[in-house]
């Protein structure tokens, strides 16, 4: 039995959060004894041979270009037939954008149990259990998984990257793609930015900035440190930000190292999404405003007193 | 054309979370069961605007669940739709739940099926996937947008660091989250209708569970807020660099 783990990538570049799923991956094979092996649908711009520092001894490739674009169907087929081939196995991706289009599909055609949304290595001293995320980050499930081949879906930011030494092996996996049934007219990445999900630090703002012209301190506060920048519901559905930066019960799920929420006064629905952020940091004038609960650290004040500050300290921090 | 819209029932997003039977169920106790916000928005609200434009359209609903989802089903009837189905099996595996929802979807001959993007209390996002594979049909997973030119789909999904705009033939299975449509409260007329509409109760087929819930749990509680003198920013700099140590 071997763990495989898919390799998910973009323009060349592999996946943070695929990273992660190595070391998840590397760990538990360990752990198992057994050995942990990548698979590459498609082609990267640096050697793959490379990824071995990330604990896996071979990559199983099909390189060809048309695999670059990720169609779960055809992707599917490939990633089962080989694994079928290779005999009982857990196979683990990153439950991010590609992991939920593609684990399922998977998971099916081995008729294999699926976890997605893990956070923690299974615990293997009575079956095999693996802790998700459950009622939106408010808590977690121990979910078994009873058959001989697993497939577990780690979630973005839930395993730290492991990095080593070593070269993994390439072996070409010999694939019979089946012809894409979907058409990918266009694809644009959102450049320049980093993207939310997988953001160590995110800065955030509600209501309290009272609108878009206002932005200009949540975005140089966010470029000083490197970060992402997210928003409140109403202010994505009032267009002072776009769709893909609402955080929450109904927008994106995020755990960032550190979540910095400003003017936002932390409804429920609101910290459904970002309640598993290892620090949080809140700035609100209202020291009865919910969000405060939940925090780490605060400071009850004016947003557009206290995040210029904040910016000015940043720069002498980073010596800018 | 027919489509199949996925409904789950879920807890109201303000529930409080609590679990008992030695944590091992949801206590349900107070709390009030809301159709998934993901479905009731936009997979089912895109399903009625397709009718809209078409009134040959037929819309179906499909529930897995016990007969306490019936509630739900109805107000999702009430929104629009002309019927429903509820195979009468109280479950969480996911697998489970797609197979009854590939059955349906098989006998029915649906040109179209939407799920939401997940269901707000199991968090799975699995579901439209599996019931692709098991029809060996294609999957977009997480529309923000969705359009039909007679039976071509053009989709807009979310891809890792930006969007993709595909065009597929139907039939297909499509995930669908904000962006496919707005949210509509039924009306009047809505809510008297759907007290009519067929709702057909139907027996599960047999499968094993391949995954079983052993025990929740809640999250260790914060330790309490540090909180930082309004004109003092630089000292949460501090302690963001050298206590907290994230950056
Ligand atoms: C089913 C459902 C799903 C939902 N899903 C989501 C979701 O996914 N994400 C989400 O965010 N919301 C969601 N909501 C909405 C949620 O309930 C709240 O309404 C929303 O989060 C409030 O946004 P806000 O904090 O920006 O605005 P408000 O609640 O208006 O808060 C603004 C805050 O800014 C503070 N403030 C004002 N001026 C200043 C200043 N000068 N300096 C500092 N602070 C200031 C105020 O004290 C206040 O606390 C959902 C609601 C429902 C019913
Ligand atoms: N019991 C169920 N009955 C019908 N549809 C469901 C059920 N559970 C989940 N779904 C559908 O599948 C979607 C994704 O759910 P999940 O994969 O469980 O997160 C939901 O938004 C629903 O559309």
């Amino acid at each position: 039995m071997s763990v495989y783990i898919f390799i998910d990538h973009s323009e060349g570049h592999v996946k943070k959060a695929s990273l992660e799923a190595l070391s998840y991956g590397a760990t538990l094979a360990s752990q198992l004894n057994t050995t942990a092996e990548g698979i590459l649908l498609g082609t990267l711009s640096t050697d793959p041979a490379l990824l071995g520092k990330y604990g896996i001894t071979k990559v199983h490739q099909a390189a060809q270009e048309s695999l670059n674009a990720l169609d779960s169907q055809v992707y599917a087929k490939i990633i089962a037939d080989f694994v079928s081939a290779a005999g009982d196995s857990i196979l683990v991706f990153s439950n991010n954008l590609s992991g939920k289009a593609v684990a399922p599909r998977v998971a099916v055609r081995l008729k294999a149990a699926l976890v997605t949304g893990a956070i923690a290595l299974p615990d293997t001293s009575k079956g095999f259990v693996v802790k998700k995320t459950v009622f939106s980050g408010k808590a977690f499930a121990n979910i078994s998984l009873n058959t001989p081949t697993k497939v577990i879906a780690l979630n973005p930011n839930a395993y730290s990257v492991k990095e080593g030494e070593g070269k993994a092996e390439i072996v070409p996996l010999t694939a019979t793609a089946p012809a894409p049934k979907v058409r990918v007219v266009s694809a644009t990445a959102a450049t320049g930015h980093v993207p939310l999900t997988e953001a160590e630090i995110v800065v955030s703002g509600g209501r309290g900035l009272k609108g878009p012209e206002n932005w200009g301190i949540i975005e140089e506060l966010a470029n000083l440190l490197g970060a992402a920048t997210a928003c409140s519901r109403p202010v994505a559905d009032a267009h002072w930000r776009p769709h893909n930066e609402h955080v929450g019960q109904t927008g994106i799920a995020i755990a960032p190292n550190l979540y910095i929420a400003i003017g936002i006064s932390g409804a429920i629905q609101h910290l459904a999404g970002v309640n598993r952020s290892k620090v949080i940091v809140v700035i609100n004038k209202d020291p009865e405003a919910p969000f405060f609960k939940a925090a780490d650290y605060g400071i009850v004040g004016d947003a557009f007193e206290v995040v210029p500050k904040m910016i000015t300290a940043v720069k002498k921090l980073k010596g800018k | 054309m027919k489509i199949l819209v996925c409904i789950s029932k879920t807890p109201d997003t303000t529930a409080k979370i609590a679990f008992t039977n030695n944590n091992t169920t949801f206590s349900g106790d107070g709390v009030q069961w809301i159709i998934n916000p993901y479905d009731e928005w936009y997979s089912l609200v895109r399903a009625i605007e397709l009718k809209e434009q078409d009134p040959s359209k037929v819309i179906h609903l499909i529930t897995v669940g016990a007969a306490d989802t019936e509630p739900i089903i109805r107000k999702a009837l009430a929104i629009g739709g002309d019927e429903a189905i509820r195979v009468n099996l109280d479950t969480h595996d996911p697998y489970t739940i797609a197979v009854q929802i590939a059955e349906v979807a098989k006998a029915g001959g649906y040109d179209l099926i939407f799920t939401g993007k997940e269901t707000i209390d199991y968090n799975g996002s699995s579901i439209g996937g599996m019931v692709a594979e098991l029809l060996d049909l294609p999957y977009i997973s997480l529309a923000t947008k969705f359009d039909l030119n007679g039976t071509t789909a053009t989709v807009i999904r979310e891809i890792e660091g930006g969007e993709e705009t595909d065009e597929v033939a139907l039939p297909l299975v499509v995930s669908c989250q904000k962006g496919v449509a707005e949210q509509r409260i039924p009306n009047m007329k809505g809510i008297m209708s759907a007290r009519t509409k067929p709702l057909k109760v139907v027996e599960p087929v047999a499968t094993q569970p391949l995954t079983g819930i052993v025990s929740f749990e809640l999250p260790p509680a914060k330790a309490g807020v540090k909180l930082v003198p309004a004109d003092q920013p630089e000292e949460l700099i501090r302690l963001l660099h050298e206590e907290a140590r994230v950056f």
